[in-house]
C-alpha cells in the first residue's frame, strides 16, 4: 500500500519537472534551476537535483510545502504534521528523529525546524541535505522560509505568489481592525497551567501588528519569551481578551474558563470574550496564520461593537 | 536549698521531655501561622493588609466585613490566594509526615514518601487520561487516575517484596518498590514518546499545580490526609518501637509486619492524595523529618506532630516564594523546594552534632 503510494507520488512530481524550467519568469529571486544553494539556518546547503523525495520533519514546513504546490514532492511528513490532511503523515518523530528511520524513506532532502543534536550531521554523512527552517521570529521570517522552500523545490513563482498573497491578505486585515483609544489587552493561553507568549515570540509579534497589548509583557523578567503567568496576576491585569490555544492539548473552552476560581472576575470572560483557537495554528508560523489573523480581528470588531 | 534525689531527678526527665515537647510544638503553630499569614498577605498582586486582615475575619461568625477590597482583589484573595495557601499547608504536612513514617517503617533514612513507586504510579496515572481520553474530560480525571495509579504501585511494590521472600525485609521492599518504579517510569515515558503532542501537558502535571489550586482541590484530599494522617499519629509509639529494630521490636510483643503494612498503607494514602492535586513536589518529605530529627530528637512522639507544622510551613514558605520571586510569573514549586531546601539542609547537618 505505502509502496504504490510512494510511487504514485514520484509519478505525480515527475510532470512538474519540465514545468519548472520557465524562461523569463516575473519573479526576481533566483529562477529554480538546479543545482541550487541556499543560505538556510544551517549554513549552506547545495541541492543538486529538483527534489523528489521530502522528508518534513516539521509541521509548519508541511504546511508551507503544500501551500506552494511542492506537496507531489513529499514523501513523508512527521506524526505532528496533521495539516494538510492529505500529507503522508508517518511514525517519524521530529522531537526524537531516528535517521535510520528517516534514511528508509530514501529522501533527497529533509526540512526540519530545529537541529536536534546530531541529525544534520548524520544525514550529511549519508549525503542527504538538510535545510533547517527555525522558528520564526516575525512573519517575514515566515515569508523568507517559504521563498526558500520554493528556490529549494523548483517553486519559485508559486512561493512569490503566496508570499504576495499573504502579504496583501493581511494588509486588508490590518486595514479593517476597528480604532480604539487605548490597545486592547489580552493573554495568549498557551496551556491549562498559564504559560503565555510575550510580545517577542512570533505568536505575540502577529498580535503586535493589530495593535494589541499584551498582559504577559511586564511579567518576562526571565526574558524566556514563554512565561508561567500566576492566576492572581491575570486576574488583576483584566484583560478584554483570552485567546485559548489549549484547546487541542488541554480540552480548554469558555465553558472550562469560567469554572476557575476568581476567573469570572476578569472582562474578558464576563463579557464572553474568550476566543477557542487552533493549536497548531497559533503555534506554527506557516500560511495559515492570516487564518488565525483574520480570528483575532474578528473578535476585535466584537469588542469594538460591544464598546 | 533543696537537694535533688536520685528518685526525683529520674521523675524530671520524662517531665522536662514533655516540657520541652509542648516548647517545640507551641514553635510549630507559630511557624505555620507566621507562614500563612505571610502566604495569604504577600503575593503577585498588592492587597492591603488591613484589608486583608478584616476580610479574613469576616469569615468568622458575627464579624462584619468591613474591608475596602473590590470584587476582583477579594476573588484573589478568597478564591486563589486562600485556598492556595491551605493546600500548600496540607499538602506540605502530607508530604513531610508520609515520609517520616516511611523512614520509621522502613528504617531507612533515605526512605522519602515516593520510595515504593507512589509518584512514579500517580504519574503514569496521569500521563494515561492525558493521552488517552478526551482532552475535556481529562483534567477532571487526571487526580483520580494519579491517586489510583500511585497505590496501585504501592501495592504492586508491596506484593513483590513480600513474594521476594528472603526475610521479608524492609529492604525488599525497598528495593522492590524501585523495580516498580523504573518499570512504571519506563511505561510513562514510553506513552509520552508516542504522543508527543501530550508532553506539555504531562509536563506541566510533573512540575506541580499548585499554580492553578482552588478550593475543589483541598476538598477532594482533606478526608485522605485526615485518615492518613491520624493512622500514622497514633502509631507513633509502635514506630518508635520499631525503631530498635525487628527482632527486639518483635520480642517486646509488637507485630513488626503487621505495623509497618498499616503505617505504610496510611502513608501511601496520603502521599497518593497529595501528589494526585499537587503534581511531584520533590524534597519535603525527605528534609523536613531529618531536620526534625536533628533539632527536636528522634522519637516519633516528637518527629511526627513537628512533621505536621513544619511541613506545612515549609512548603507554605516556598510556594510563597515560587510565585513572588519572579512575579509576575510563578517558577515552579519543586525548583523551590529544592533549591532552598537543599542547601537550609545542609546548613543544619553541619551545625549539628546529632546522628540521623
Amino acid at each position: 500500500m505505502r509502496k504504490t503510494l510512494v510511487v504514485l507520488i514520484v509519478l505525480a512530481a515527475l510532470p512538474g519537472c519540465s514545468k519548472s524550467t520557465r524562461p523569463g519568469s516575473l519573479v526576481a529571486t533566483p529562477t529554480s534551476s538546479f543545482p541550487v544553494t541556499l543560505t538556510a539556518a544551517n549554513g549552506s546547503v547545495t541541492i543538486s537535483s529538483k527534489p523528489s523525495a521530502i522528508v518534513s520533519l516539521s509541521p509548519t514546513a508541511t504546511e508551507m510545502l503544500f501551500a506552494i504546490g511542492a506537496g507531489t514532492q513529499v514523501r513523508a511528513v512527521d506524526d505532528q504534521s496533521n495539516y494538510p490532511p492529505n500529507a503522508p503523515k508517518t511514525k517519524l518523530s521530529g522531537f526524537q528523529p531516528n535517521v535510520e528511520a528517516i534514511a528508509a524513506y530514501q529522501p533527497d532532502l529533509v526540512v526540519v525546524s530545529g537541529d536536534v543534536p546530531g541529525l544534520v550531521t548524520s544525514l550529511k554523512k549519508i549525503s542527504i541535505p538538510v535545510l533547517v527552517e527555525p522558528a520564526a521570529k516575525t512573519i517575514d521570517d515566515s515569508y523568507t522560509q517559504i521563498e526558500q522552500l520554493g528556490q529549494a523545490t523548483g517553486h519559485v513563482k508559486e512561493a512569490g505568489t503566496l508570499v504576495a498573497s499573504m502579504r496583501g491578505r493581511i494588509q486588508t486585515i490590518i486595514a479593517s481592525v476597528p480604532k480604539f483609544a487605548t490597545p486592547p489587552t489580552y493573554y495568549h493561553e498557551l496551556d491549562n497551567t498559564y504559560f503565555t507568549a510575550t510580545s517577542k515570540t512570533f505568536i505575540g509579534s502577529v498580535y503586535g501588528l493589530l495593535g494589541m497589548k499584551n498582559i504577559a509583557d511586564p511579567a518576562d523578567k526571565k526574558a524566556s519569551d514563554y512565561p508561567q503567568l500566576s492566576a492572581e496576576y491575570i486576574i488583576q491585569t483584566n484583560p478584554q481578551m483570552i485567546f485559548l490555544a489549549d484547546t487541542k492539548c488541554c480540552g480548554q473552552s469558555i465553558t472550562t474558563v469560567r469554572k476557575r476560581p476568581g476567573w469570572n472576575q476578569i472582562t474578558a470572560v464576563r463579557d464572553g470574550r474568550v476566543i477557542p483557537l487552533d493549536d497548531d495554528i497559533a503555534s506554527r508560523w506557516g500560511p495559515r496564520i492570516v487564518d488565525f489573523l483574520q480570528t483575532v480581528v474578528n473578535a476585535l470588531k466584537g469588542l469594538k461593537q460591544a464598546a | 536549698m533543696a537537694t535533688i534525689t536520685a528518685a526525683e531527678q529520674l521523675h524530671a526527665i520524662p517531665a522536662l521531655r514533655a516540657r520541652k515537647r509542648i516548647g517545640w510544638l507551641a514553635a510549630g503553630v507559630l511557624c505555620v501561622a507566621g507562614a500563612a499569614v505571610l502566604g495569604l498577605f504577600v503575593g503577585p498582586v498588592h492587597l492591603a493588609p488591613v484589608d486583608v486582615f478584616k476580610k479574613l475575619i469576616s469569615v468568622l461568625p458575627f464579624v462584619r466585613d468591613t474591608s475596602h477590597l473590590t470584587a476582583t482583589q477579594e476573588a484573589i484573595l478568597m478564591q486563589l490566594r486562600l485556598p492556595r495557601v491551605v493546600l500548600a499547608g496540607l499538602v506540605g504536612a502530607t508530604l513531610s509526615f508520609s515520609g517520616a513514617a516511611y523512614q520509621g517503617a522502613f528504617r531507612n533514612p533515605l526512605a522519602d514518601p515516593y520510595l515504593l513507586g507512589a509518584a512514579a504510579g500517580a504519574g503514569l496515572g496521569a500521563t494515561m487520561v492525558i493521552v488517552f481520553t478526551h482532552a475535556a474530560t481529562a483534567s477532571n480525571l487526571i487526580p483520580v487516575a494519579a491517586f489510583a495509579g500511585a497505590l496501585v504501585a504501592v501495592a504492586l511494590a508491596y506484593a513483590m517484596g513480600r513474594a521476594g521472600g528472603a526475610g521479608r525485609t524492609a529492604t525488599s521492599l525497598v528495593l522492590a518498590g524501585i523495580a516498580v518504579m523504573s518499570f512504571l517510569t519506563a511505561v510513562q515515558t514510553y506513552l509520552q514518546q508516542r504522543k508527543s503532542d501530550t508532553l506539555r501537558e504531562v509536563y506541566g502535571w510533573i512540575l506541580g499545580r499548585l499554580s492553578t489550586a482552588g478550593w475543589h482541590d483541598v476538598l477532594l484530599i482533606l478526608p485522605y490526609i485526615t485518615i492518613g494522617g491520624a493512622v500514622i499519629l497514633a502509631h507513633r509509639r509502635l514506630l518508635d518501637v520499631l525503631a530498635l529494630g525487628d527482632e527486639e521490636a518483635d520480642a517486646l510483643g509488637v507485630n513488626t509486619r503487621r505495623v509497618r503494612l498499616i503505617v505504610v498503607i496510611a502513608a501511601s494514602l496520603s502521599t497518593a492524595a497529595a501528589v494526585a492535586v499537587s503534581g511531584l513536589i520533590g524534597f519535603v518529605g525527605i528534609i523536613v523529618p531529618h531536620i526534625i530529627r536533628l533539632i527536636a530528637g528522634t522519637s516519633y512522639r516528637v518527629i511526627l506532630p513537628l512533621c505536621f507544622a513544619f511541613g506545612a510551613a515549609f512548603l507554605i514558605l516556598a510556594d510563597l516564594l515560587g510565585r513572588t520571586m519572579i512575579a509576575p510569573a510563578e517558577l515552579p514549586i519543586g525548583v523551590v523546594t529544592a533549591f532552598f531546601g537543599a542547601p537550609f539542609f545542609a546548613i543544619v547537618l553541619r551545625n549539628s552534632r546529632k546522628m540521623i
